[in-house]
């Protein structure tokens, strides 16, 4: 069942990373690869906010969380396309869009995460406080 | 249409495999080191090169590439680890995590794509 879920869950994630990819090539118009970045961005915030807040409700059944966690921001988010994009820049001779790539996903990556893990766990506190 | 199909079944089979053998890491290793994390996407990442470099029908890389290896690894997990690894104070493994991803995933996508060439 939880397996199940999962797919289903993941299968919204894709769609929407997807899709998300096709609005922002039609604005973006340069060569970094911006429906990724944007992805794993947004994806690493939301991964930590609803971790630290929303699945700490009690009210959250842990089969949903894990839905929605592992499955949808999980697959909404990417590793590989950002490897093989990271690859394509190089072999291009894009060198310094690489290295913006790279960096730009390391530390905006690891503020986003840490941002939605802060706030998330701020929010959780103040509904503890205002829950008892 | 057709090319959502493609990435929606991808993506619900990518994601159950990552949740899978996350399970199975889960079961068999109990030090605090992300290693579930890690292998899916140093896997993704050269099957994803493999995948590109082969040049298949752009139906089947929707279906492999963006669907199925897009959902298999991600990158908001390993960040939320990592930040995890930093909350515990945990700094060689937290280092470590973040030099192998990069290196050794970009270094596996060059390696799959230029099989993939072949």
């Amino acid at each position: 069942m939880i397996y199940l879920l999962v797919g289903a869950a993941g299968m919204v994630g894709a769609l929407l990373r997807y899709y998300l990819g096709i609005f922002a090539g039609g604005w973006w118009d340069y060569t970094f690869p911006m429906g990724t970045f944007l992805a794993n961005m947004i994806g690493s915030f939301a991964l930590g906010y609803v971790t630290m807040y929303i699945f700490q409700m009690k009210k959250v059944p842990s089969m949903a969380a894990t839905a929605i966690g592992t499955g949808m921001i999980g697959s909404f988010t990417t590793f590989s396309t950002f490897s093989v994009e990271t690859v394509n820049l190089l072999t291009h001779s894009h060198l310094v869009l690489a290295l913006i790539y790279i960096l730009g996903s390391m530390f905006g990556g690891l503020f986003m995460s840490w941002a939605g893990f802060t706030i998330g766990k701020q929010q959780f506190n103040l509904y503890k406080r205002k829950g008892v | 249409m057709v090319q959502g199909m493609m990435v929606a079944i991808g993506g619900f089979f990518g994601a159950i495999s990552r949740f899978g053998i996350s399970r199975l890491f889960k079961k068999y290793d109990h030090t605090d080191f992300p290693y579930a994390t890690l292998f899916v996407n140093l896997v993704g990442s050269f099957l994803l090169g493999y995948v590109i470099g082969s040049d298949i029908a752009e139906t089947g890389i929707l279906l492999l590439g963006t669907g199925f290896l897009g959902s298999y690894t991600t990158f908001s997990t390993f960040k939320l680890e990592t930040i995890q690894l930093h909350a515990d104070n945990k700094w060689k493994p937290l280092i470590t995590y973040l030099l192998i991803s990069y290196t050794i995933g970009i270094l596996f996508a060059f390696v799959g794509m230029a099989l993939g060439r072949v």
